[in-house]
């Protein structure tokens, strides 16, 4: 019944290229629509930030695409908008990422403002006064939302005031009104170049055509003072629980986040993790946590876990939304949960599902050009090689039991978690 | 829209199919016309506990096993109750799309209202109001629709009203699905990797005996035309205040809702079908609200529906700015647009931007299916396919009058919402 046309991204359909500056270009054609995407990352993410400077890579980014050495603020967006283009730059924790998509015929154009905004930004003194304004308004709005005060109590206290991760990444009501035009001009001069730069392009485009557009606008970009990535601290293990309440008027709901530091995308254990985590918390609507959180017990509309991943180790986190009354419940049952998880395997049916369902949904990543763009530059930035996607069956087969259950117990102790509840008294 | 075929089964259920092969994925739409316009006081928010409540199980697909099928296979799948439907899908690998097809059919008619299911999902669905309540916005978006809507349906929030959510029973629930959960009341609609006449025949193996029920009898109540501006003032803890106005508009199937959309385009940014918007900082509300630093942040709301509903502007005011100063820059931008000022410049932007949007929508087989679905159910799965076209057709003039026509202050309501103080925060730690 089904005979599509695509084939998983690979060696044999992904053009890749390296231009002579180390800016790495990766193509995949899909002509299904009209549109075409550019994904991307560069090495200019929080980690960075200094403590009293917090926010500074996200606001960098954010003043990218107020003005540059060719275009203000307006020639920019309208050079975008009316086309009904997007371009946009955001700071994760190690990488800036860069997101555009438009018409296919009009990508010369989302190249080239990509290009000016990243090669050539002025940070126009109103402007970047503006957008302080707006990022302030945003904190101000956030130190009211439950969600955000959890998480980033339970950030706060997972990492210590030394580790990068312990820092808001959108900064602080200190820390935003402390940054300067010459700090974001030192910020972009030290860590955005062509080293480090991967850029993948997705659409209705032949390979040598992208190529050739993104060339001829990124190839001559030299920058010889561009800096290396910060080298992470070790972190120490907790030896007990720390629980942190926030209280906030008017709320009717708490919000919940416990949990412990995680693997890195990088760690060995990473994909047993990240199975082991699905069935604790993702698969089958929300795992054994939505099971008996939300299924049995009724407490929550939502509760979760997830993995971050990424390219140092993010936090491995139970998530709920409940009722305050049943907070301590919540607590205790998903403790009971990771108990469970790191003393026992699990179930053959509970692996053998959780395989299928993680090589079975597959294809859905590979829906729209987004997707596949996403899928392509994990690939390359975690250095999973090309065949990443055709061997990934394989891969996750060949995980055992065992696998998980170590996995699990490396790296989550439910005697030493961090516990942080926002909500009303 | 191209390459849609439609079928009406004998029991009068409406097929729509639509093939695409750019990726090994399908993806199964069941929409029925029943939403959260069509519920009667008292039982607020009865649709959406109702789709809570068919993930449930039946007895061929028992409760808490439904979720582990579609997963082991590689799907996923959500439901979405509106203020116009209810509508549940399944995007699949195409190899195994069957299970959809199956499971749909039989929660059409075989869903179960086991009591102490309802009671449990009870305290979830009350707990995701709770948390929709702990955004201010939530409650001004209540307070305002009540006050726009005097009498139509669409005055309440899909998710009910607490005390509804309080007090409904299991047979108020499952007399609802009985009611409308029917094949001639549902639009199914599949977009993928599949040939038609092999998956139309198996979708008449598996829906045509479904027996037809009576076409349900919908709860419909016109809102009479407003008389006169209307405000609401709500006040949370917190700091920022937020403005609202929205304008009673035209019903998806008006013309006058595309001349409404380019307008919204214009002053607020587009928005496409399926959602994939861009930024709008070159339009004309961003000149007038953000750049001017009054506000933090606005955007426009004009969604197709099958009443008249409202075109809404919601306006973050910047702090250290106050809600009479956003509101007075937002009237100036209004009266301006009003008195006929739009170019045709704009208006090509603005469809340029439409043709853009409508682009990326088409990219996914789910945002597609639902596209189609969604039309269907208004008008017809051509609306959705005309898009472009019907937009690309309106004047200046038209727009011009309908500006004129709808952003009459007669015909708006004003929204504040006040923030009350940041006070009262504290955290605590225990080891």
């Amino acid at each position: 019944m089904a005979h599509s046309t695509l084939s998983l991204p690979g060696p044999n359909n992904i053009a890749r290229v390296v231009l002579q500056n180390g800016i790495t270009v990766l193509v995949y054609e899909n002509f299904a629509a009209q549109s075409v995407v550019i994904s991307g990352v560069l090495n200019a993410g929080s980690v960075h930030d200094e403590p009293a400077r917090a926010g500074l890579a996200s606001m960098t980014a954010g003043a990218l695409m107020r003005g540059t050495q060719h275009r203000d603020f307006n020639a920019i967006h309208e050079s975008l908008e009316n086309i009904g283009a997007d371009v946009g730059v955001s700071a994760g924790t190690h990488k800036a990422s860069f997101f555009g998509k438009s018409l296919a015929e009009d990508l010369p154009i989302l190249v080239d403002i990509l290009s000016d905004v990243l090669r050539y930004p002025v940070f126009p003194a109103p402007q970047v006064e503006r957008l302080r304004g707006e990022i302030m308004t945003g904190l101000q709005y956030r130190q009211h939302d439950t969600r955000y005060r959890a998480d980033r109590a339970f950030r706060e206290n997972l990492y210590p005031e030394t580790h990068p991760y312990h820092q808001s990444r959108g900064g602080t009501l200190q820390t935003i009104p402390a940054i300067t035009v010459p700090d974001l001009q030192a910020f972009h001069r030290s860590y955005y170049g062509p080293q480090g730069l991967v850029l993948v392009a997705v659409g209705a485009i032949t390979a040598n055509e992208a190529i050739e557009t993104v060339r001829a606008r990124l190839e001559d970009w030299q920058n010889i003072v561009q800096g290396d990535e910060t080298p992470l601290l070790g972190l120490n293990s907790r030896r007990e629980s720390k629980r942190i309440n926030v209280t906030i008027p008017g709320k009717t709901q708490s919000d919940v986040v416990m949990g412990g530091v995680g693997p890195s995308r990088y760690a060995k254990d990473f994909q047993a993790a990240t199975i082991a985590n699905s069935i604790l918390g993702q698969f089958g609507m929300m795992g054994r946590i939505g099971k008996i959180v939300r299924e049995e017990l009724g407490l929550a509309y939502y509760a979760y876990s997830r993995i971050e991943g990424g390219h140092g180790p993010g936090p491995w986190n139970v998530a709920a939304g409940v009722n305050p009354a049943n907070v301590d419940l919540t607590i205790e049952r998903i403790q009971h949960e990771l108990w469970r998880l790191i003393s026992q395997p699990v179930d053959d049916e509970d692996l053998e599902d959780n395989k299928s369902y993680y090589t079975g949904h597959l294809p859905l990543q590979l829906e729209n050009n987004e997707g596949i763009a996403s899928v392509i530059l994990s690939m390359e930035t975690y250095g999973l090689g090309l065949d990443y996607v055709q061997n990934y069956r394989d891969m996750i087969y060949r995980l055992t039991k065992n696998d998980l259950l170590a996995a699990a117990q490396h790296y989550l102790n439910p005697d030493a978690l961090v516990i942080a509840v926002a909500g009303p008294n | 829209m191209s390459n849609v075929t439609r079928h009406v089964l004998k029991n009068g259920m409406v097929v729509l199919l639509k093939e695409s092969h750019s990726a090994p994925v399908t993806s199964w739409w069941v929409l029925y016309r029943i939403g959260s316009r069509n519920e009667r006081s008292g039982h607020t928010g009865i649709s959406h506990w109702v789709e809570h409540m068919m993930f449930k199980g039946t007895d061929m697909f028992p409760g808490g096993q439904l979720d582990k099928m579609i997963d082991r296979e590689g799907g996923s799948w959500n439901a979405q109750t509106s203020m116009d439907y209810t509508a549940y899908y399944e995007t699949m690998p195409s190899d195994r799309i069957d299970l959809a097809l199956r499971l749909e059919a039989d929660r059409m008619a075989n869903a179960q209202f086991d009591l102490e299911e309802v009671e449990s999902e009870r305290t979830v669905i009350i707990s995701e109001r709770q948390g929709s309540e702990n955004s201010p916005l939530f409650w001004l978006s209540e307070e305002m629709s009540a006050a726009a809507f005097r009498v139509h349906g669409y005055h309440h929030e899909i998710i009910g009203d607490q005390v509804d959510l309080e007090t409904m029973t299991r047979d108020d629930l499952y007399n609802h699905y009985k009611q409308h959960y029917m094949p001639n009341n549902a639009i199914v609609v599949a977009v993928g990797d599949f040939d038609s006449d092999e998956m139309l025949a198996r979708i008449r193996e598996l829906y045509e005996s479904i027996p037809a029920g009576e076409t349900p009898k919908l709860f419909q109540r016109p809102e009479p035309p407003q008389i006169g501006e209307r405000r609401v003032k709500v006040e949370r803890p917190g700091s920022t205040a937020f403005l609202e106005i929205a304008y009673h508009a035209p019903a998806a199937t008006d013309p006058d809702w595309f001349k409404l959309a380019l307008i919204d385009s214009i002053m607020s940014g587009p928005s496409g079908p399926g959602g994939g918007n861009i930024d709008n900082k070159t339009s004309r509300l961003y000149k007038a609200l953000v750049e001017t630093e009054v506000a933090a942040s606005v955007y426009g709301s004009m969604i197709p529906t099958i009443d008249p509903y409202l075109y809404s502007i919601t306006v973050t005011v910047r702090d250290g700015h106050t809600l009479e100063e956003a509101e007075a820059a937002l009237d100036e931008q209004i009266e301006r647009v009003r008195s006929g000022d739009i170019t045709q410049a704009e208006l090509d932007k603005a469809k340029k931007q439409a043709r853009a949007l409508f682009a990326y929508s088409t990219e996914g087989v789910t945002g597609q299916g639902f596209w189609l679905a969604f039309a269907e159910n208004f008008e017809s799965y051509q609306w959705f396919g005309d898009y472009v076209t019907r937009l690309s057709a309106v004047t200046l003039d038209e727009v011009n009058e309908a500006a004129r026509n709808y952003l009459r202050p007669q015909n708006r309501t004003v929204g504040w919402l006040i923030p009350t103080g940041a006070d009262g925060i504290e955290v605590d730690e225990e080891e």
